[in-house]
């Protein structure tokens, strides 16, 4: 997923980031602002619009009966997929999911399950033989970058207003039981600078990226670093400081 | 037996179609589902649209034309017209598995075909305009719905066209003709009807068929789906004019005060 970017353009941006401001007027550290749209689909169980600056995602969520896995017979099952549909971004093409979208879902995937986000013991029917499962679906609408951020926003949105459809077994519909909050941050390193949730254009000629879960205690739940540059310990410590206090704002945003 | 089909029968109807002749959700059968219509929702994509048409919640994007991929595809005389309609797996009540099927490979393939025609083709040798509809929510008439939105999208994209496209369906339930079917409707009903038209100079660009019209329903039923698509086209021209339509003033403010480089920033 290679995006041309000119030289001139490379060079405004870095330029700004180097002054401290950036192409949409944001200072370094501030997380574009974010909309959140819940239960959008009523055919799902759950579900989540959401807008972090221009990039749109949309997160449905399915819950339907089937077989637990072997190794964990008395739990419930999170399966999580990302499409990056062609609609969303001049390069992407349509297709199985590639290696970038697989990266998504499995990053945001992760965040969500070692965490503990969702208490899976709650979503077991008859032990080894019937347990709820829940497919998260990452649609992603409109590409102007971040969409880790973007895709994790939207999941636990989603999840968060999630019903098990139990009426189906003659019970009483219940919400998802939700643990814990888990809010990823991504961090892009732009030659020495570092900017918090960066745009399409910041993306394009970052150096390094490094993803942050935290939860609501403080701890960090998952880290992800990506693209070819690197990261001091310092910087490292850094973005985890920054991602702190970004994920509070969003977590607010996210329970409300 | 015979009696038990007619009790069916009877009871569907019933249940569809009340004895004031009103349908499920009030509608009389000539009505049709309430519809919104928004041009240019997408940023990244040339052109965009987003249709809410009762149940049915609708994107289209259009890229291009741009250089058609796989190279062999290209025609050197005209541009091809690639659409991809796909259904969001969250979309209907039962998980749809992510990818394309063998309905969705033939719908986008009509859906194509029908735009084909309108399009200046001609104009872009060896391009291709590619369409991408998803449907984010489904509720019987997605293609109709989805077609309606593509040919905002490929406006909002300034691709040359003939006309406007608009589509919709008409269908059957018991023995009275209605127009544009929700769910249950279709589930239930007797035949579903798919039309989508040129509507300025009726050319039927997309019509398929199934379920049961003698030829006298079918009249009915043509005659009710035109008039239907010419209130759909001139939807489609009011949210196109939303969209686009300034004042000379505005039209004056914006070129004077924000330098071309500035535009989009902070938006």
């Amino acid at each position: 997923m290679t995006e041309m970017i000119s030289e001139l353009q490379r060079e405004r941006v870095y330029k700004l980031v180097l002054g401290g401001t950036r192409s949409d007027g944001r200072t370094l550290e501030e997380v574009r602002p974010l909309t959140i749209e819940k239960n959008y689909i009523k055919n799902a169980e759950g579900s989540a619009r959401i807008k972090l600056g221009n990039t749109d995602v949309l997160v449905g969520v399915k819950v339907e009966l089937g077989v637990p896995y072997p190794d964990t017979p008395d739990s419930g099952v999170l399966s999580t997929g990302a499409e990056l549909i062609p609609m969303a971004s001049p390069v992407f093409e349509s297709g199985p999911p590639r290696p970038d979208a697989i990266e998504i879902a499995r990053v945001v995937d992760r965040g969500i399950r070692e965490a503990h986000t969702i208490d899976l013991k709650k979503l077991c029917v008859t032990p080894k033989e019937k347990v709820w499962i829940c497919f998260v679906d990452i649609h992603v609408l409109d590409h102007d970058g971040n969409l880790f951020d973007a895709a994790s926003y939207g999941a636990m949105s989603a999840l968060t207003c999630t019903k098990v459809p139990a009426s189906k077994l003659g019970l009483q519909d219940y919400p998802l039981p939700i643990q814990h909050y888990p809010i990823s941050v991504t961090a892009a390193k732009i030659k020495d600078v570092i900017v918090i949730d960066p745009n399409l254009q910041e993306e394009q000629i970052a150096d390094a990226r490094l993803t942050v879960a935290t939860d609501e205690n403080g701890d960090i739940r998952a880290m992800q670093k990506g693209l070819r540059g690197s990261f001091s310990y310092e910087e490292v410590n850094r973005v985890i400081g920054l991602a702190l206090k970004a994920s509070e704002v969003v977590r607010a945003k996210i329970k409300a | 037996m015979r009696i038990m089909e007619d009790v069916e029968h009877i009871e569907k109807e019933m249940k569809l179609i009340d004895e004031n002749g009103l349908r499920l959700d009030g509608r009389k059968p000539e009505d049709l589902r309430p519809i919104k219509m928004e041009v240019g929702v997408l940023r990244r994509a040339d052109g965009s649209a987003y249709v809410e048409w009762g149940g049915n919640k609708v994107l289209a994007a259009v890229y291009g034309p741009r250089e058609a991929h796989p190279r062999h595809m290209q025609d050197p005389t005209k541009s091809l017209v690639q659409c991809r309609y796909n259904m969001a797996p969250f979309s209907v009540t039962e998980r749809k598995r992510p990818g394309p099927d063998r309905r969705s490979v033939e719908i986008s393939k009509v859906i194509s075909e029908a735009f084909d025609s309108v399009i200046f083709t001609e104009q872009f040798p060896r391009a291709s305009v590619d369409i991408f509809i998803e449907i984010l929510q489904a509720d019987a008439g997605t293609r109709c719905a989805g077609l309606t939105a593509a040919s905002l999208a490929l406006a909002d994209a300034g691709i040359p066209m003939r006309d406007l496209v608009a589509s919709c369906a008409v269908g059957k339930i018991g023995d009275v003709i209605c127009l544009d079917l929700r769910k249950e409707e279709d589930n239930y009903g007797d035949a579903d009807m798919p039309v989508a038209m040129v509507p300025r100079t009726g050319e039927i660009l997309l019509l398929q068929m199934d379920g049961h019209l003698t030829l006298m329903e079918f009249d009915k039923a043509f005659t009710l789906v035109k008039d239907a698509i010419g209130r759909i086209y001139e939807m489609q021209k009011e949210a196109l004019r939303t969209r686009y339509a300034v004042t000379a003033e505005e039209f004056s403010d914006q070129t004077e005060n924000q330098p071309y480089e500035n535009r989009e920033v902070g938006q």
